[in-house]
């Protein structure tokens, strides 16, 4: 069970939210070809390491906020919000 | 090798002490080059060999597998086999492997123990039986087999679920697939391995592929572990770590790698000989020939590598089984484990070219590719060895991502596995 730290209800069990996937990708303009908007809706790093991604303490505050986690630890390196840019992790992570 | 399994020789070998069994399949080390080398020695690795050396008489082919066969998701998975899809594209897929399913066993001279006892959804709310009835009414439009059951019927082949009045899930009906069931999933990987091998397929464990060779952009061999290794056509086959070698050839994948998880009680007397999946509740169980009570639960729906399954997971699905089944309340369980898969936007497989030359994939099948394995290998022979794609698979192809022709099983059936 992982233990997920909300930035607004601190630390919570994993049943308590939701992930939305990959963050920070952004969306093309709607005229690009079908290639674009098709990599644009569907493919991914999928990295086997550190993933940016989005979670959503729905059973909790309901707010949506990024972590970067690693894919086979599990462990979150950091916690930050939406609209952050992405943390410097290469001082091993900033979770408290 | 080459021995024939039959009752005569297991009576020989009985009276013999066992002594004179030869090894099922070789153990090879690999050559510097071969015609076709696959990557990945799962059920689909392994019969895309196997149907490369038999349909199409190319024998000069590598598997080449990081761990042991059948040690990824075909070793790990709940072994549930059914052709039961909504769209007529996939239920030709899916029908063809389950009848080379049924006749595997002659095919490869192995017993992988089709038990084909049934397979029913559960349906516990209106909502439910009317999806079993679109379901049932979308199989016989494509020539499936599927009965819509009673509340009474499902409780005649599964008493030992929960009727009760007060159930706190009541069963109201069911989807039937007579013709679906299990199959020993060891034994469809080494079933397969025997009989490539017998036809000269090598078959490299313990052989990691680390990289791409290519020529002017086209494929011409690949480095692993145990040195590099020449073939100009590739054929990929690793399920869940498809996009860790997409990415060593270059280009991404619609994929992302996801935990299932699965568990085993110990064992018990028979008391289920059907196949019980419930979506509603997110669990499934049959029972295993030894008697462990199999269970099988939803994604862990996190991107994920660890082949652990999380406790979240584990504490709902058992609260889901004990639902279903209040009789299970006592029993303890033996083992709990996960293996990654590989789930694409639509749950449909991708089987055919990648954007590199010479390189073909099979992969996206996600929760569900136990059942696929022998059309699964079927196919992606066929690209290997023709170039083109194989008919069932044309449907099926990566570029649909971009066209937007997807095979949204994930919203149709509703049903994992
Ligand atoms: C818990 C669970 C339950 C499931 N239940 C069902 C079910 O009931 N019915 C059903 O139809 N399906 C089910 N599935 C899905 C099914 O198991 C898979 O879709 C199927 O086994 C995939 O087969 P494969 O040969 O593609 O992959 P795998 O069997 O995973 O084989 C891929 C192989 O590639 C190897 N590999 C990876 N990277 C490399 C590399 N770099 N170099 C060399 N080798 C590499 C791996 O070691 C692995 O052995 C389940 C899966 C799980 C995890
Ligand atoms: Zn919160």
């Amino acid at each position: 069970m992982m233990l997920i730290q909300c930035p607004w209800c601190g630390k919570r069990d994993e049943n308590e939210f939701v992930c939305g996937g990959t963050t920070h990708i952004a969306r093309p303009p709607s005229a690009v070809t079908d290639a674009v908007w098709g990599a644009y809706l569907f493919f991914r790093e999928n990295p086997k390491g550190v993933h940016l991604e989005r979670w959503r303490h729905t059973w909790g505050c309901g707010q949506w906020f990024n972590a970067a986690r690693h894919t086979v630890t599990h462990e979150i390196l950091a916690v930050y919000r939406m609209s952050d840019p992405v943390p410097d992790l290469s001082a091993g992570g900033a979770a408290s | 090798m080459g021995q024939k399994y039959s009752a005569w020789s297991l009576l020989r070998e009985g009276f013999s002490g066992h002594r004179h069994w030869s090894p099922a399949w070789r153990d090879a080390a690999p050559k510097p080059s071969y015609d076709v080398i696959i990557i990945g020695g799962g059920g689909h690795g392994l019969a895309t060999a196997y149907y490369l050396a038999k349909n199409h008489k190319i024998t000069n082919v590598a598997v080449i597998e990081r761990g042991w066969i059948g040690g990824g998701n075909t070793g790990r998975n709940t072994t549930v086999v059914r052709s039961n899809y909504l769209y007529p594209e996939s239920a030709r897929l899916y029908d063809f492997s389950l009848k080379l399913y049924e006749g595997l066993s002659q095919d490869l001279n192995f017993n992988i123990m089709l038990s084909q006892r049934g397979v029913i959804r559960l349906a516990h709310s209106r909502h439910d039986l009317d999806g079993v009835s679109r379901a049932a009414n979308a199989m016989r439009m494509n020539g499936i087999d599927a009965d819509v059951l009673t509340r009474d019927q499902v409780a005649a082949m599964a008493p030992v679920a929960d009727f009760s009045p007060d159930a706190p899930y009541p069963i109201l009906g069911g989807l039937l697939q007579r013709r679906a069931g299990t199959a020993r999933h060891d034994a469809v990987a080494w079933g397969y391995a025997r009989a490539a091998s017998a036809l000269g397929v090598d078959i490299v464990q313990n052989c990691e592929v680390r990289g791409f060779v290519q020529e002017n952009g086209a494929i011409v061999g690949v480095e692993t572990s145990q040195g590099r290794l020449r073939a100009d056509r590739v054929g990929i086959a690793a399920a869940g770590h498809s996009s860790a070698i997409a990415s060593l050839a270059g280009f991404k994948l619609p994929v992302t790698s996801y935990a299932l998880q699965a568990m085993v009680s110990e064992p018990i007397k028979p008391l289920l000989d059907t196949v019980l999946i419930s979506p509603g509740t997110g669990t499934y169980v049959s029972q295993s020939d030894k008697g462990e009570m199999v269970i099988g639960a939803g994604l862990d729906l996190f991107p994920s590598y660890a082949q652990r399954g999380s406790f979240a997971v584990t504490q709902t699905v058992l609260g889901a089984t004990l639902a279903i089944f209040p009789c299970l309340s006592r029993l303890q369980m033996l083992r709990q484990w996960a293996g990654i898969v590989d789930v694409v936007h639509d749950s449909s497989p991708i089987i055919g070219p990648t954007p590199v030359p010479g390189l073909y994939i099979n992969c996206g099948w996600g929760t569900g590719g136990f059942k696929a394995i022998p059309v699964g290998g079927w196919t992606l022979a066929h690209a290997l060895a023709t170039g083109k794609n194989h008919e069932l698979a044309e449907a099926f192809q990566l570029e649909r991502f971009n066209t937007g022709r997807l095979i949204d099983e994930a919203a149709a059936s509703g049903i994992a596995h």
